[in-house]
């Protein structure tokens, strides 16, 4: 089932909460709304599942317009950060909530919700009440609560934002196989680029309540259409209008008129990768990053005069292509 | 959670603060040395001791100077069985009234966001604020022969003052904002995610609210209904003034001890106050049993 949002314009008192907006999220598809905090993001998935109301503009489920559809009759599944879990419910009981409400025949639901207690991995828990889990299991419960109802699309509000960095890794992965077996079209909004890359098939990426860039993850790494998006979607220096990703930067231990000296100020291992921070001759720093095994070759030290050349690196200059030709760090 | 929205009666009390007040001082994490905490429980327990527990406990001795069948024909008495009876009728009426109510305006004023609201937040207050007799005398200059209303009603063959509507009236108005004000920082706390999610799965406005909304503010709404109902079966002022005080007629129980106490016929008087402290501690401690152990608010 397709989503389409058209022109999408949503107004909170004087704050601008999206701005024209349009988007089109194929069936199916896993896709990401990534953002900083007040971008929207939020807000948009909120307007697709008719939990805010549009000022102007449509919103399209598999072809139908429901802009104007209660959330009730949308059939859209939805994730909530903080679980919105019913604390006077069992994990049974909520799982079933919305099926009890379809007035769904008791040994239907019986069956469904086993299934999906397997489908989410809480076999056992049945009985528990939100309480006596863990916010992993409570997010996992709440997912199976909205795809008990066997809704159209799947949106889920920044799934994975409560729960801690070891979880998070874990649910998203999940998160992916679940969907390879569900295929249910899902979006999802979050604030972490790296977790929309890990688990988005597209991304749409959101600022200031407008569209800044969508497409597979990437093409947004790779062809940012704005500083914004690359600033946003990876790690970058900037150095007046240059852009450079610390990756694209080699560090050599002799000059060549390409290159620019520099001082390395500090070596951070950080297991495989290797983080080198340097100021350059007019007191500017770049980071540069390499692998383990390149700065164990280089011999590199803290203090060390290194010398920089750039493999790749983009001007945005309004709405033209970027450049990447290779051009030396510093301007001449 | 706003500070003035717990400001009546007890909070709700969770597990943590029970342990505290069920242990003694001794748990508390500050740690002011022994005979510190000694010398503060024993303040805290003298102070409750000498200004409610004992003169409570007096009344309990007295009443049965007598004898415990002195004063049960004292509370047997026609009179005594007539305001018993009134005085449960004010609180069938006006609590459940107050109930209802209350969990409505409570969701109004914390759901909607509308002009007026803190307007309507400071109304709540006013049986709070104002003297019970005064409030009284405002139903009799609305309902009263030359009141507003009162002529109208008069008209439909209704006598609203010195009669029994009129004391109901009196009753839901001195014990209106206990059900709302407690209900209010539950579902502040609560917030509406659970009543989106419900939204979500389908559950129209009804259905959110009786299989979601009402479960969760629960205990919210059920000490409030024990405080109206302690309110409702002690209050004196109001009722008194737009009762008229007709023996046998428009008496309710405290009225019928304040009788008695005036006619000096003191053992009735005490142990009419008896039975009404009865009551009023059973509904408390029935809400003490009621209070989620597991469960936090």
């Amino acid at each position: 089932m397709s989503i389409v949002v058209e022109n999408a314009t949503k107004k909170f008192g004087d704050f601008l909460a999206l701005e024209d907006v349009s988007i089109t999220v194929p069936e199916g598809s896993l896709t990401a709304l990534l953002g900083p905090s007040g971008s929207g993001k939020s807000t948009l998935l909120r307007t697709i599942a008719g939990l805010e109301e549009l000022d102007e503009g449509r919103v399209l489920i598999s072809g139908d317009e429901v802009t104007r559809q209660p959330v009730q009759q949308r059939g859209v599944g939805f994730v909530f950060q903080h679980y919105a879990a019913f604390k006077h419910m069992t994990v049974r009981e909520n799982i079933a909530f919305g099926l009890r409400i379809r007035k769904v025949p008791r040994d239907e639901i019986k069956k469904r919700v086993k299934h999906l207690m397997r489908l989410v991995q809480l076999q056992g828990l049945a009985h528990r009440y939100p309480s006596q889990l863990s916010g992993g299991q409570r997010q996992r419960m709440a997912l199976a609560r909205a795809l008990a109802v066997e809704p159209e699309v799947l949106l889920l509000d920044e799934p994975f934002g409560a729960l801690d960095a070891k979880v998070r890794q874990e649910l998203r992965a999940w998160l992916r196989r679940l969907h390879d077996e569900v295929h249910v079209t899902t979006i999802f909004v979050t604030h972490d680029q790296e977790e929309a890359m890990d688990v988005a098939e597209q991304i749409v990426v959101m600022n200031e309540g407008r569209i800044e860039q969508a497409g597979p993850p990437v093409d947004l790494y790779e062809h940012p259409s704005s500083e914004f998006v690359m600033g946003f979607v990876g790690p970058v220096n900037q150095l007046g209008d240059r852009f450079i990703r610390p990756h694209d930067i080699d560090i050599r231990h002799v000059p060549d008129p390409r290159s620019e000296e520099a001082q390395i100020e500090r070596i951070v291992h950080l297991g495989f990768e290797v983080r080198i921070e340097l100021a350059l001759g007019d007191g500017k720093h770049v980071w540069a990053q390499l692998t383990k095994a390149q700065v164990e070759e280089l011999e590199l030290d803290e203090g060390e005069i290194v010398y920089l050349r750039p493999r790749r690196q983009r001007v945005f200059n309004g709405s033209g292509e970027p450049s990447t030709a290779e051009q030396p760090l510093a301007a001449s | 959670m706003r500070p003035d929205a717990r400001r009546f009666g007890r909070p709700p009390v969770t597990d943590e603060e029970l342990e505290v007040d069920a242990g003694g001082t001794a748990r508390m994490r500050a740690n002011p040395g022994r005979a510190g905490r000694l010398g503060l429980r024993f303040f805290a327990l003298g102070y409750l001791a000498l200004l409610l527990l004992i003169p409570v406990v007096m009344i309990f001795i007295r009443t049965f100077d007598e004898g415990i069948g002195a004063a049960f024909d004292a509370v047997t008495t026609p009179e005594a069985q007539h305001a018993f009876y009134l005085t449960f009728l004010m609180v069938a009426i006006a609590v459940p009234l107050n109930t209802v109510f209350g969990v409505l305006a409570a969701l109004v004023l914390v759901r909607q966001r509308f002009r007026g609201r803190a307007i309507l937040n400071t109304v709540i207050d006013i049986p709070f604020a104002i003297s019970p007799i005064v409030i009284g005398l405002s139903l009799i200059l609305v309902y009263g022969r030359d009141g507003w209303f009162g002529q109208w009603f008069i008209d439909q063959g209704i006598q609203i003052i010195f009669s029994v509507p009129g004391m109901v009236l009196a009753t839901i108005f001195v014990s209106l904002p206990f059900v709302v004000r407690e209900v209010q920082p539950v579902l502040q706390e609560i917030g509406d995610e659970q009543e989106q999610a419900a939204s979500t799965l389908g559950a129209n406005w009804w259905q959110t609210f009786w299989r979601v909304t009402l479960p969760a503010i629960r205990w919210g709404v059920a000490y409030g209904v024990v405080l109206s109902t302690a309110r409702a079966l002690g209050e004196f002022g109001a009722v008194s003034v737009v009762s008229g005080n007709i023996s046998g007629r428009t008496e309710t129980l405290p009225l019928f001890v304040s009788k008695e106490f005036e006619q000096f016929d003191i053992a009735g008087a005490y142990a009419a106050s008896v039975v009404l402290a009865i009551l009023a501690v059973t509904t408390l401690l029935l809400m003490n049993r009621l209070r989620p152990k597991e469960e936090s608010l």
